[in-house]
């Protein structure tokens, strides 16, 4: 059965902490994204989707360089960063964070778009006459009804981010303890003579894990699929 | 004292209102497509017109010269759609309690009881509008427009989507709601048997135009 060495568990420990903060901080943009996208027309919207969706289409390894010239510690945004607000990210798991959460964005967002694009207009109308202004129509309508696609997309970039290796490494390398998340554990077990059984363990840590976000998503759409139908 | 002077092109349709409503249930009757469903619209705030204005007792709720356009949350207007509109995420108690509650209002359970046992719904208060039948969830948009506490009622045939035992079911609410309630109605529709019952005053419209204003003796022309 599985015998995973302390520096194992470190390993998962910090890749679903680095999944789950990459989730869960981008999770508001993502939905603003998504909203603008959706419901919005101005001027350069196609650049606006076409940057959000670049992540998708640019090798990992070169969004994890621009990560670096942007945010690395003597870079503009990074120094700044750093000075004004102690936030670091070069070679730190919140840069591993920073860079699944980029990864992971253009899914959570088309999730989102999606789902936002499906609701009846009608709905928010009638929500208007009621009494809602446009704050609380978002709060008590929109974001209701978009709830089977925003836990879709908080799932997809849940896996995108576990599963999350070119970027993260490039950007903030594969210091154990710190940045090392399972995939690259696995990736520096395949490289020493014999570690392939160690490699394996972690493997099959990676496949439990997957599956069982894979479950809890369902779940959660299921039901809040249910509740969108009215029953 | 509700005052329509409004105009507004719609393709190449030019709909063209001109009518007063002073309390009571006011209809708007003529064929489909004449631009009925259009005018209840501009009142709600929900189309803007071309041009003219729009009085509610002493608020103006669109006067294009003078650049006032009352966003839709704000005119307390109720409206019931004809396909009821129903929040599906929501039980129909908060459903009910919606525009009370968007309204900043204290709950006032003597006015929700008093809603719900006028229209008949209280044994549905716990369901979710998948669950009610077409009936139920009309009754229901008519409590929740009522519960807003709307200066105006605005009805867009309301009873459309029913067959004729359904429509024999809910008129008496509805002529309760116009006698017992006091809100002044507007309510749309193009059949006049369905209308006979609930009119105080008839507006006619066609192809865009107020063709005829008064009585209930205009439904028969």
């Amino acid at each position: 059965m599985l015998n995973l060495t302390p520096e194992d568990w470190i390993a998962v420990q910090l890749s679903l902490r680095i999944a789950a903060v990459a989730t869960l901080v981008s999770l508001p943009f993502g939905i603003a994204m998504a909203y603008v996208l959706a419901r919005k027309d101005f001027w350069g919207k196609s650049l606006l989707d076409a940057i959000v969706h670049l992540p998708l289409v640019l090798p990992p390894v070169v969004t994890g360089y621009l990560l670096l010239i942007t945010f690395g510690r003597r870079a503009p945004v990074g120094a700044f960063l750093a000075d004004n607000f102690g936030i670091v990210f070069s070679f730190r798991w919140t840069g591993a964070a920073l860079a699944c959460g980029v990864m992971a964005f253009p899914l959570m967002v088309r999730a989102i778009r999606l789902s936002i694009e499906a609701i009846d207009r009608r709905l928010e109308d009638a929500a208007s006459t009621l009494g809602a202004n446009r704050f609380w129509l978002f709060i008590t309508i929109t974001l209701p009804l978009a709830l089977p696609g925003i836990i879709a997309g908080m799932m997809l970039a849940f896996a995108r981010a576990l599963g999350e290796f070119g970027a993260t490494i490039t950007f903030v390398s594969n210091i154990p303890g710190e940045t090392q998340t399972i995939s690259a554990a696995i990736y520096t077990l395949t490289q020493v003579p014999g570690g392939d059984s160690a490699a394996l363990q972690l493997v099959v840590v990676a496949v439990i894990i997957s599956i069982a976000a894979l479950m809890a998503s369902e779940f959660f759409a299921r039901r809040a699929g249910a509740r969108l139908h009215g029953v | 004292m509700l005052v329509v002077e409004v105009e507004k092109k719609l393709g190449d349709f030019t709909l063209n209102a001109l009518f007063a409503s002073e309390g009571g249930a006011t209809v708007l009757f003529g064929p489909s497509g004449a631009g009925k469903t259009s005018i209840i619209n501009m009142i709600a705030g929900l189309m803007r017109p071309d041009r003219g204005r729009i009085l509610l007792d002493d608020v103006v709720l669109f006067d294009r010269d003078a650049r006032v356009n009352m966003p839709v949350w704000q005119r307390r207007v109720g409206y019931v759609f004809q396909e009821g509109r129903l929040f599906p995420h929501m039980s129909i108690k908060r459903n009910l309690d919606y525009g009370r509650w968007m309204g900043g209002h204290p709950a006032d359970p003597a006015a929700f009881g008093h809603a719900v046992d006028l229209l008949d719904i209280g044994h549905l208060l716990d369901r979710r509008p998948g669950k009610l039948s077409g009936g139920e969830r009309q009754r229901v948009a008519v409590g929740r427009a009522l519960l807003m506490r709307p200066r105006l009622l605005l009805l867009d045939e309301p009873l459309a989507s029913l067959d004729a035992g359904r429509k024999n079911e809910i008129l008496p609410y509805l002529e309760r709601l116009r006698d017992e309630a006091k809100v002044p109605m507007i309510y749309v529709s193009h059949d006049a048997a369905e209308v006979s019952r609930i009119a105080s005053r008839v507006v006619r419209v066609e192809g865009g135009k107020v063709t005829a204003t008064g009585g209930v003796e205009l439904l028969d022309a």
